[in-house]
């Protein structure tokens, strides 16, 4: 099922929620959408789902007009941040309830929904799990529980809202994983909402990097971490380094001296460099076109953490990642080179 | 080092008072419900059974009294299932929609708890009466409402209104939309979400609520003293017929009934109590 949303707006109030979001999800796809808080991305997903309606704008699934149809009708899985659980329901009884709803006509026998039922506790391997009450599970076990009770009524697309969000970091990583085989295994197109950049690059096939009720970028986890489209998406997908800089005569200029970069033909005026922590380069002093004297360092895994102040005006301190295997000290003065790098507009 | 050590010794006494004083804080707590709640209970019942068990019998199967203890259970009958349907429709709308005027329509609940209530029963005397506003096309019309089953469960109605919304709305608020939500989106309807999901998630709440709701209904003597003219053998509450027995010296007789809304105050009580703790189990967050 494909998924196609065009102009939508949504305001609360004077907020806009959304701001004319365009978006097409290909059938079968696993998408991320990720941003901070407030930055939309619930309400676009409530929006697909039925769970609120936009001011303006059309959703349609298959090219058919979806937002002429009620929550109920539109077959769609939906895992609640919190779960949402039927709190005085059996585990068996809320994965059973969208069968049981189901109109006569359709409805399947009750042997029939005890063996659906069964089948899907077997999926999320909770099936021990079935005469329990949400409040005797872990959240882990909850959060299987509620992607089963989706699954039930065979939706057409399936939405989650911060699946993990509420779950503990060891929970979380074994829960990403699952979800990835699960998808892989029904490959029903999902869409779901995150706040955690490592979340989304880990799990999605796509990102759909949203800020303030727009869409930022929309790419591959390569393509939005290696070539973010805005300063917001450099600044929000892994740690960057953020210098204030020139760009004048051609030359990028911190402090008015001029960096050994290219401006790429960036408009003369005031810019922001961004750099990512690993792609800054450690040299002998004087050897790069930025010097300064590292504070502290800490080491973990591969690499080492160096505190670098800058020299010059600004008294800059800034973080960046170098191999293990070069040798720094506190105290120890530095040049520094970026290797990859981009420049955005000063206002964002 | 020695300082750090003192701080970390329990001190139990930094919240506690003396025992003499919590002695005497206690006694004169006891002494004050002995006085003011039991006491009067034990008078009740003291005085119903003064004359023996069969002059108790006697005096509850006057007809007057059989009449007057139909009638409170007719009055109560409907305006608790009125209230119950009324109650869960406020709540339910105050708790799961926003809309504008919502404030003043959760004061407007509260109305019936801070209005006296002689002046409830007095609005409809002055809707309804003869000199009333409706009266004169009552009259032509032959409807009696005042000094008529009517009125006095329209009082009640309006006295009891507040007990369930109350006990619903903080506990539908506290329980949010999302399983709603969750139930619509597997294709549950309004009427299926609300009768599998909504109302098993509340009905401990909305039994307190009646439960409260049926004891002042059967209770309520100022508003229903107003609207009922006080019909012998009609109009009669057993809260009202007590006080026209006492005033008629007939002790017994009055007590008797008296002992019986006594009962239901000590059955209502066991009952609160055991429902409140059910509440409370509940309360037991399922998630986070």
């Amino acid at each position: 099922m494909t998924i196609e949303v065009r102009n939508l707006t949504k305001k609360f109030g004077d907020f806009a929620a959304l701001d004319n979001v365009d978006l097409r999800v290909a059938d079968g796809e696993l998408l991320a959408l990720l941003g901070p808080s407030g930055s939309g991305k619930t309400t676009l997903l409530r929006i697909i789902a039925g769970l609120d309606w936009p001011d303006s704008g059309e959703v349609s699934f298959d090219g058919e007009n979806a937002l002429s149809r009620g929550a109920g009708e539109r077959h769609v899985g939906f895992v609640f941040q919190h779960y949402a659980l039927f709190r005085h329901m059996t585990v068996f009884e809320n994965v059973a309830f969208g069968l049981r709803v189901q109109p006569r006509a359709v409805r399947k026998d009750e042997a029939a929904i005890r063996a659906r039922v069964k089948e899907l506790l077997d999926l999320v391997q909770l099936d021990w799990l079935s005469d329990r009450y949400p409040s005797q599970l872990s959240g882990g076990q909850r959060q299987r529980i509620a992607l089963a009770r989706a699954l039930a009524i065979e939706p057409r697309i399936l939405l989650l809202d911060e699946p993990f969000g509420a779950l503990d970091a060891k929970v979380r990583k074994e829960l990403r994983q699952w979800l990835r085989t699960l998808h892989s295994e029904i490959h029903v197109t999902s869409i779901f909402v995150t706040h955690d950049q490592e979340e989304a690059l880990e799990v999605a096939n796509r990102v759909v990097v949203m800020d303030k009720g727009r869409i930022e970028q929309v790419g591959t986890p390569g393509d939005v971490y290696d070539n973010p489209a805005t300063a917001f998406v450099h600044g929000f997908i892994g740690e960057s380094i953020v210098l204030p800089v020139e760009v004048r005569d051609g030359a990028v200029r911190l402090d008015g001296k001029a960096l050994n970069i290219a401006a790429n033909g960036y408009a003369p005026g005031a810019a922001k460099l961004f750099i990512r922590r690993h792609d800054m380069q450690i040299g002998p002093a004087g050897s790069g076109s930025l010097e300064g004297s590292v504070k502290h360092v800490r080491s973990f895994g591969p690499i080492q953490r160096a505190e670098i102040a800058l020299r010059g005006e600004g008294k800059t301190v800034i973080e960046i990642d170098a191999p293990r295997d070069r040798e720094l000290q506190p105290g120890d003065t530095v040049s520094l080179q970026p290797r990859r790098y981009r420049l955005f507009a000063a206002q964002d | 080092m020695s300082e750090q050590a003192l701080s970390h010794q329990p001190r139990d006494d930094v919240h506690t008072e003396p025992g003499a004083i919590r002695f005497v804080i206690v006694a004169l707590a006891v002494l004050f419900l002995l006085v003011f709640v039991v006491l009067p209970l034990v008078v009740v019942f003291a005085s119903a059974f003064s004359r023996g068990i069969s002059a108790y019998f006697t005096a509850l199967g006057q007809p007057e009294a059989l009449a007057a203890i139909k009638l409170t259970l007719l009055i109560a009958a409907i305006s608790v299932s009125l209230n119950l349907v009324f109650g869960v429709i406020a709540a339910w709308a105050i708790a799961k929609f926003d809309f504008a005027g919502k404030t003043f329509l959760i004061s407007l609940i509260d109305l019936p708890f801070s209005v006296s209530p002689v002046i409830s029963g007095l609005v409809f005397v002055l809707l309804f009466g003869a000199q009333g506003f409706f009266g004169p096309w009552l009259q032509a019309h032959d409807v009696r409402i005042l000094f008529a089953v009517p009125g006095i469960a329209l009082a009640t109605i309006f006295v009891t209104f507040p007990f369930v919304a109350r006990a619903l709305i903080p506990l539908m608020q506290e329980q949010g939309t999302q399983e709603e939500e969750a139930a619509i989106s597997l294709g549950a309807s309004g009427l299926q979400t609300f009768f599998r999901v909504t109302l098993p998630n509340i009905k401990w709440g909305l039994l307190y609520g009646v439960l409260l709701c049926n004891a002042r209904a059967m209770g309520e003597f100022g508003a229903v003293s107003v609207v009922s003219g006080h019909i012998r053998g009609e109009t009669n509450t057993m809260p009202l017929l007590v006080e026209i027995l006492y005033n008629e010296y007939q002790f017994v007789a009055s007590f008797a009934i008296a002992s019986l809304l006594a009962m239901l105050a000590l059955i209502t009580l066991l009952a609160k109590t055991i429902l409140e703790r059910r509440l409370d189990e509940r309360q037991v967050p399922s998630d986070h």
